[in-house]
């Protein structure tokens, strides 16, 4: 029994890092409707600047928080550099910038902290309170961090202007610009955002997974297991997500098939929810009306200007339909009384 | 006699390669509502989606003094041109309460918020009731309602409505049309009304145009343009 809850308590630990990450994907997926295969490097790079500032022997929590803000920051610039350019452009080359990303943070942090692997430290104690036998004090001061982590974020975006205009641009953009929402600066701000809550789960996971520029490729396909599990709109889903794979994982690794394969749970979970559930445990099954405009499926617009759109309005439809086809008749000539007159 | 609060001179506006307008010219004056008329695909929607920077303009657009003109959306929106769009711009998954608030997102005075939830609660009282249900499951007249009431949140200087009566119940209109006759009354906002209805859009308005392929053809008063044959005829039927 012991071993077991052992197991439990390993994956709830695993699982609030999952959970933290799977909640980023979703974070910018539900602003930009694309997945960015980046956070896992962006998370792992974030927690070698927090290993550079405990080299440099500052205390572990300042590096801690200094490493959240400096994320932050980061994610902000990496959005306006790199994202922002190819915004407007098609799901394809938003997704190579992506996995360029990915593979420049990953070199990068192999180019200046080599690719030798490194231990990285845990703030908590190396014993567990109570006399806990069955989980030790850095698992349970990870699930800690992370469910402060997840109720921070839960409150901003519940209770705080900032935190609703965020919600109302990542929605429906047009009409955020009519509320005088610059979308722009709401769209930097989650990837700031996503950014430090992977590098709190970035700093969460190193001590267990030790440290070096690979360290997350296994942990960002869990993460994404839990962000599908849940459903890839949904924060909370993803949230228990991440702690149902977690726990998931580690019994199946236990249990059934070995720690060798249990990245396959990953694998198959991904698979599994694609098939079966699409939209996950949590997520809208999106049922779109014929006319209606829908947030969820949008074509990608040309890759011409912010400005110009493709033609959604109604009016816009008929300008470009009568451009096509009926301009003079419809136009020119006095319509016909419209029995609703 | 003060300067006109909305000036444009020579507004050209379109989709890609599709010019839509033409060049227009006209202005309006602070405290007045005026009627925008024009058969579908006429460039009314586009004439309103021009003025708020929500299509490539040409030509000069001064609010207040100010050139308008090739700004961004929230930059004009931030001087206070309310904007109530076509189609309603609802946000669907927040709740009515949370669609008001973000009305006044941008305006300058924070105060007031209470207020103004009150005020148009009495405007509304139906939004009220439903204050904290999901806008999205509104019917079409309350997503309306709620348009309407989340720009009047900016105390926007210029409403720009764009068909409030569009598959509206006559009754839900004639309430809507109501309110836009008391807040031009009482809080001075000026208006511009795209419509449909051009027979209840004249007779609310102190000045009317008629726009035909994103040129304007015909200006007056209300009642002028109500007497117009040429306007009789095609917009009213009779």
């Amino acid at each position: 029994m012991d071993a077991f809850l052992h197991q439990v308590f390993a994956g709830l630990a695993t699982g609030g890092i999952y959970a933290s990450l799977a909640l980023a994907l979703v974070m910018i997926h539900n602003a930009t409707r694309l997945v960015n295969f980046a956070q896992g490097e962006m998370a792992m790079f974030s927690t070698y600047l927090c290993w550079t500032m405990l080299q440099a022997g500052w205390p572990y929590w300042i590096a801690f928080v200094a490493t959240v803000v400096l994320a932050f920051v980061l994610g902000i610039a990496i959005e306006r550099i790199v994202i922002r350019p190819v915004e407007r452009a098609p799901v394809l080359t938003a997704v190579v910038v992506f996995i360029g990303l990915l593979l420049i943070l990953n070199s990068l942090a192999g180019w200046i902290y080599t690719y030798t692997i490194k231990s990285f430290p845990s703030p908590f104690p190396s014993k567990a309170p109570f006399g806990l036998t069955m989980v030790s004090a850095h698992e349970l001061g990870a699930i800690g961090v992370t469910l402060v982590v997840l109720l921070l974020v839960y409150l901003f975006f519940r209770f705080t202007p900032l935190g609703l205009a965020m919600r109302a641009a990542a929605q429906n953009p047009d009409s955020s610009r009519l509320v005088g929402i610059r979308v722009g600066w709401m769209l930097a701000l989650g990837w700031g955002l996503a950014a430090a809550i992977g590098a709190t789960a970035g700093m969460m996971v190193a001590p267990i997974v030790f440290l070096d520029p690979n360290m997350m490729t296994g942990v960002i396909l869990y993460a994404f297991a839990a962000a599908l599990m849940g459903g890839i709109d949904s924060p909370g889903g993803a949230v228990a997500g991440g702690f149902i794979v977690g726990v998931l994982e580690n019994l199946v690794g236990a249990y059934l098939i070995g720690t060798e394969l249990k990245l396959t749970v990953a694998l198959v979970l991904i698979v599994g929810v694609l098939v079966v559930k699409p939209a996950g445990l949590f997520g809208r099954v999106i049922v779109q009306r014929v006319r209606g405009r829908s947030r969820a499926w949008k074509p990608s617009p040309p890759p011409n200007s912010r400005r110009s759109r493709p033609p959604r309005s109604r009016e816009a439809c008929a300008a470009g339909r009568s451009a096509g086809r009926s301009w003079r008749s419809s136009c020119c000539s006095p319509p016909p009384p419209c029995p609703s007159w | 006699m003060a300067a006109p609060l909305l000036q444009v001179r020579g507004l050209h506006a379109g989709y890609g390669p599709t010019q839509v307008l033409h060049g227009l010219d006209f202005e309006i004056e602070e405290g007045s509502i005026t009627a925008l008329l024009g058969a579908n695909g006429a460039g009314k929607t586009t004439t309103l989606r021009a003025l708020c920077g929500m299509v490539r303009t040409g030509g000069e657009v001064r609010f207040a003094g100010q050139r308008i003109d090739g700004r961004a959306t929230e930059d004009i929106v931030r001087l206070g041109v309310a904007h109530v769009p076509d189609g309603r711009g609802t946000f669907t998954d927040l709740t009515t309460e949370e669609n008001l608030r973000l009305g006044a997102y941008a305006r300058r005075e924070r105060g007031g918020l209470e207020q103004d939830f009150e005020r148009m609660y009495r405007l509304f009282p139906i939004l009220a009731e439903r204050r904290h249900q999901q806008a999205g499951t509104l019917s079409g007249g309350q997503q309306q309602m709620l348009a309407v009431a989340r720009a009047l949140m900016l105390r926007p200087r210029l409403l720009l409505l764009d068909e409030p009566s569009f598959g509206l119940a006559p009754l839900v209109v004639k309430e809507i049309f109501e309110v836009m006759k008391e807040i031009n009354a009482a809080q001075k906002v000026t208006i511009l009304l795209v419509e449909q209805n051009a027979a209840m859009a004249l007779r609310l308005a102190d000045r009317a145009h008629l726009i035909e392929t994103g040129r304007l053809v015909r200006s007056g008063s209300g009642a002028e343009l109500m007497n117009d044959d040429a306007v009789r005829r095609a917009y009213l039927g009779y």
